[in-house]
């Protein structure tokens, strides 16, 4: 039996006490911190375990026949991931305020995102990997049904909808993966798919990959796909929008390094002008409409959409560098996401407003508020001692050296000496320099200025969403300067 | 299969010996005569389990299979019956108010026995093999749903729901009859093994005729399963017969209808010269009848007959799987989704029932604030409303999944394409009702919502299958053929 499963269990677990009557925000809390305790326990297991990659395995047989079997199992790049879940959870149950309508179905429903999400990383079965990620689909949409904000309504039905188009696309490509495999041989474990690719048994199938691309693009936000995301996140309440943005939009990114790069580099490599095209289109298109929004929570939500942009580079890129940064940006961006939108949240229960024209000088009434909104905006910016940083350096590096040397020739003749891959690095750099207008932009905006008659008493950050934020904040700063713990425990995970 | 004594007299047997019983003692609670068919149907399913399946079993001139698949359709249309049964006794006080009587209770002891019969008929019809026996076992049961549609003799929906259903079924009846006819004459056979035996020796210039009298019987099949554009009667009967009778009808009847179809079309698919055209046929049939049925559905606001329009999104993904027969696994699969849709669809209709009753009427926004007012129904309701959406963990999701991977083995890429957009034209009908339950507040002074202690255990035995067949479905899959 592996300890993995326990993780899962924990917060399923606390859904039915809650749901029974226990306390909910109590049990909440006590299952999300013996679940980040127990993933640091499992991390430091696993750097003792020795070589295999996979550790913690166990497997149980659901449908044989199709070569389905429930297996968990973890390496370093899933372990970074349980931890990010976890941190995250702890942090969204910390700062979320028990609501007067159905406080036990809200606090059921970060739970059960949550365990969907751990579920997904900690599955090695594809099939169920898919399953435990469409456990979160419906907490999500009550959640932004029940206790959103603004057109609460329509984004929760836009999310919805569009999450349950891009996973079922997800599936058929899924279901394509286990097809293409040699007759008698199908299964749905990737390490037997992925030995099975090395061994050359897979035949070239460009359509599953774009099947893949596609449907965990829609889940990830990849531009023209990411319509969804703004307004959901910026309806959703603020632990709901923590736990999606920080964790489960990983998920789609999380499969395709996974998936996609190990069985389909080829396939990778023949589409990467495509996924270049978009990616460029996630970081400046987007990025620009970041920094036309005039809301917090918008712009917030535009923000994760446009960070997406740098991990498909490190995708598109292929290499153990980029792949390696890749991952440290799913961690990087998990955190920084999170306090970012627990502080917003924050923000709305005081002003009722997130508007930047009404905002203003808040500084002065919450000098902590002010501070620690102030490290998330650097983190998130990607500032040097942010693990983000980190994880962009490693990415321009990896997508720089990125691609064969012609690719950047039209007609025999060479534009800007630069191939496709550098061409798509410049711009996203040009894109660190989008998210510091913004974010900066929009500190000054809330933070200094003039300070408004009726936010003068306002009340300072406090009590759990304090240390939520600032731990977060002390995690980011810690990886940040030393990256090479996250690098190590990652290892040769990605390739 | 123990023979000459097959499970279909017992279950006629009860049904008339509960007939007699009703005219012999007129004043008993008819109610006792429902409870008394459960538990009948329930031993009776209980003794299938020591039947086995055997080919081997003589019938000289095969009109009547002991497969593995008929075997486990008569344990569907068993479990089916039972829980139409459960539902009927909850309904009970609605149908005593529409039928005019002398005396309480009057007319309501065939309420609960006409079902029995049906079973029979349903029971005969999976074990059928040969098209006059197919007709026979398939006229039993329409005959019994023409009364059961229109037993509410009072509802003016009810009396138009019967009317309609009878009109249109006795059409396709005549398809029905009129195809076996072409068939006969071409092939000299009514078996369905006699049929696949002499098809090769057709005569080109017979080919022509055969495909059109296949063609009349997939049309009068098609009318029975509610496939577009043979859908026609469907949204107004679901929401004018009486709920039970409506939840048998999209169960009971579609899911043999495909049973006969499956078995029908089987011979015909080896066939080189019919196999191609019968199967662009269904592919046909079931990429419209998605569609229709998914897109349909979507601005509905009534819930029996958001019900309708959703049998009718399902028979399009059951054809899908029909459609894919050459594929391992595909006939499978259509299985398990008839399993996952009896259970669904059920568990629907035993929430819609009791809080119709206390609400006054089957609207979705009667079920506006339900997740307050009755916690454990909107739960279930809940677990019913997404696995027939068709979300991970439930039945329905693998259901689905099997069809789309029998399709894709076939390379029917454009019916999974429209499959997978569908799914999300599903997601957002059946969680308009969630959205009800959930997101709108309960009306002021809102009736509590009572439910017996049976229809509860019942819902809750079906929530829980529903999850656990989602997860490991294995059970079921070992007993399929």
């Amino acid at each position: 039996m592996s300890p993995l499963l326990f993780l899962i269990l924990v917060p399923l677990f606390a859904v039915a006490f809650i749901l029974a009557g226990a306390p909910a925000r109590f049990t909440a809390l006590v299952g999300s911190a013996t679940n980040l305790v127990f993933v640091l326990v499992l991390i430091a297991l696993y750097q003792m375990g020795g070589e295999q990659p996979y550790q913690f395995v166990s497997s149980f047989p659901v449908i044989p026949a199709m070569g389905i079997h429930f297996t968990l199992g973890a390496d370093g790049l899933s372990l970074l991931m349980l931890l990010l879940a976890s941190l995250v959870t702890v942090a969204a149950v910390a700062v979320a305020r028990t609501p007067e309508k159905s406080p036990h179905w809200y606090y059921a429903s970060l739970l059960l995102i949550s365990a969907g999400g751990i579920g997904a990383f900690a599955s090695i079965d594809l099939f169920f990997f898919y399953m435990f990620h469409e456990l979160a689909l419906i907490p999500t949409f009550l959640l932004i049904g029940i206790w959103g904000s603004g057109d609460r309504q329509a984004a929760a039905w836009k999310a919805t909808i569009y999450l349950a188009l891009g996973s079922f696309v997800l599936l058929l490509g899924l279901i394509g993966l286990c097809l293409i495999q040699p007759d008698g041989m199908r299964t749905f474990d990737l390490r037997a798919i992925i030995g099975l690719a090395e061994a050359g048994l897979l035949p070239e199938a460009n359509w599953v990959y774009l099947l893949l691309l596609v449907g965990f693009g829609i889940l990830v936000s990849l531009f023209p796909f990411h319509t969804w995301a703004p307004q959901a996140y910026a309806s959703a309440p603020a632990p709901a929008a923590m736990l999606h943005a920080g964790v489960l939009k990983k998920f789609g990114l999380y499969g395709l390094i996974r998936i996609a790069a190990p069985i389909f580099p080829s396939a990778v490599a023949e589409y990467s002008n495509l996924l270049l095209v978009l990616l460029v289109g996630n970081i400046l298109y987007v990025g620009y409409v970041t920094i036309s929004q005039r809301k917090l929570d918008w712009m917030l939500g535009y923000s994760s959409v446009m960070h997406m942009g740098y991990i498909f580079l490190g995708l598109a890129a292929l290499n153990i560098l980029s792949l390696t940064g890749a991952s440290l940006m799913l961690f990087a961006h998990g955190l920084s996401i999170a306090v970012l939108f627990a502080l917003s949240g924050e923000l709305r229960e005081r002003t009722g407003t997130l508007d930047f024209a009404e905002l203003g000088g808040l500084a002065k009434p919450m000098p902590a508020f002010g501070l620690l909104f102030g490290f998330a905006a650097f983190a998130a910016i990607g500032l040097p001692g942010f693990v983000g940083f980190a994880g962009e350096l490693l990415v321009f590096f990896g997508s720089f050296i990125g691609g064969d040397l012609l690719m950047g020739t039209f007609g025999g003749r060479e534009f800007f000496q630069l191939n496709n891959y550098q061409i798509a690095t410049v711009c996203a750099v040009w894109g660190v320099v989008l998210s510091a207008v913004y974010m900066l932009r929009a500190y000054r905006r809330i933070f200094f200025g003039p300070l408004a008659a009726r936010w003068a008493g306002l009340n300072e950050i406090s009590g759990p969403a304090r240390i939520a934020a600032a731990a977060l904040i002390v995690v980011m700063l810690v990886t940040g300067c030393f990256p090479g713990l996250l690098i190590k425990l990652i290892g040769a995970a990605p390739l | 299969m123990t023979p000459g004594f097959p499970p279909e007299f017992c279950v006629l047997f009860l049904g008339i010996t509960l007939l007699l019983a009703d005219s012999f003692f007129s004043g008993m609670d008819k109610r006792i005569l429902a409870y008394i068919a459960i538990c009948w149907l329930a031993v009776f399913f209980a003794a299938t389990f020591f039947l086995h399946a055997s080919p081997l079993w003589p019938v000289p001139n095969g009109f009547y299979e002991t497969d593995a698949l008929a075997l486990f359709f008569k344990r569907f249309s068993l479990a089916a019956t039972i829980l139409t049964l459960v539902l009927a006794v909850e309904y009970a006080p609605v149908v005593e108010r529409f039928i005019p009587g002398s005396k309480p209770g009057a007319g309501l002891g065939e309420f609960f026995i006409l079902p029995v019969f049906t079973c029979a008929g349903l029971m005969w019809l999976a074990s059928s093999a040969d098209f006059v026996m197919i007709f026979c076992a398939l006229e039993l049961v329409t005959i019994s749903f023409y009364i059961q549609v229109a037993y509410m003799r009072r509802s003016s929906a009810s009396l138009e729901a019967g009317t309609k259903y009878l009109i249109l079924g006795a059409l396709s009846t005549g398809f029905l009859v009129y195809g076996i006819a072409w068939i006969f004459g071409i092939t000299g056979q009514t078996s369905l093994r006699g049929i696949s035996l002499v098809l090769g020796m057709v005569p080109v210039a017979g080919q022509t005729a055969l495909l059109f009298g296949i063609g009349l019987v997939l049309v009068a099949l098609g009318f029975k399963v509610a496939a577009a554009p043979f859908q026609f009667w469907v949204p107004d009967v679901y929401q004018g017969a009486p709920t039970p009778v409506t939840a048998f009808l999209s169960v009971g009847s579609k899911a043999l209808g495909f049973v006969v179809l499956m078995r029908v079309i089987e011979p015909f698919f080896i066939a080189p010269f019919l196999a191609a055209k019968i199967g662009s046929a269904l592919v046909f049939l079931a990429g419209l009848t998605l569609l229709y049925g998914n897109l349909a559905a979507m601005p509905q606001t009534n819930l029996k007959r958001l019900l309708g329009y959703s049998s009718i999104a399902h028979a399009g993904y059951l054809l899908v799987g029909v459609a894919s027969l050459g594929a391992p696994g595909a006939g499978r699969a259509v299985v398990f989704y008839l399993v996952g849709y009896l259970l669904m669809t059920f568990l629907a209709f035993l929430v819609l029932v009791p809080v119709a009753k206390a609400s006054g009427g089957d609207d979705i926004s009667h079920f506006n604030g339900l997740g307050r007012r009755a916690p454990g129904l909107a739960f279930a309701m809940l677990i019913a409303m997404l696995s027939l959406a068709g979300l991970p963990f439930t039945v329905g999701f693998l259901g689905k999944f099997f069809i789309f991977v029998a399709a894709m083995q076939q390379q029917h890429f454009v019916l999974v394409i429209l499959g997978v957009v569908t799914v999300a034209c599903g997601f957002y009908y059946y969680l308009k009702v969630v959205r009800a339950m959930y997101w709108q507040p309960a009306p002021e002074e809102a009736p509590p919502i009572e439910v017996s202690s049976l229809t509860h255990f019942t819902i809750a035995f079906l929530a829980a299958l529903i999850l656990l067949l989602g997860i490991y479905p294995k059970p079921i899959l070992e007993f399929l053929p």
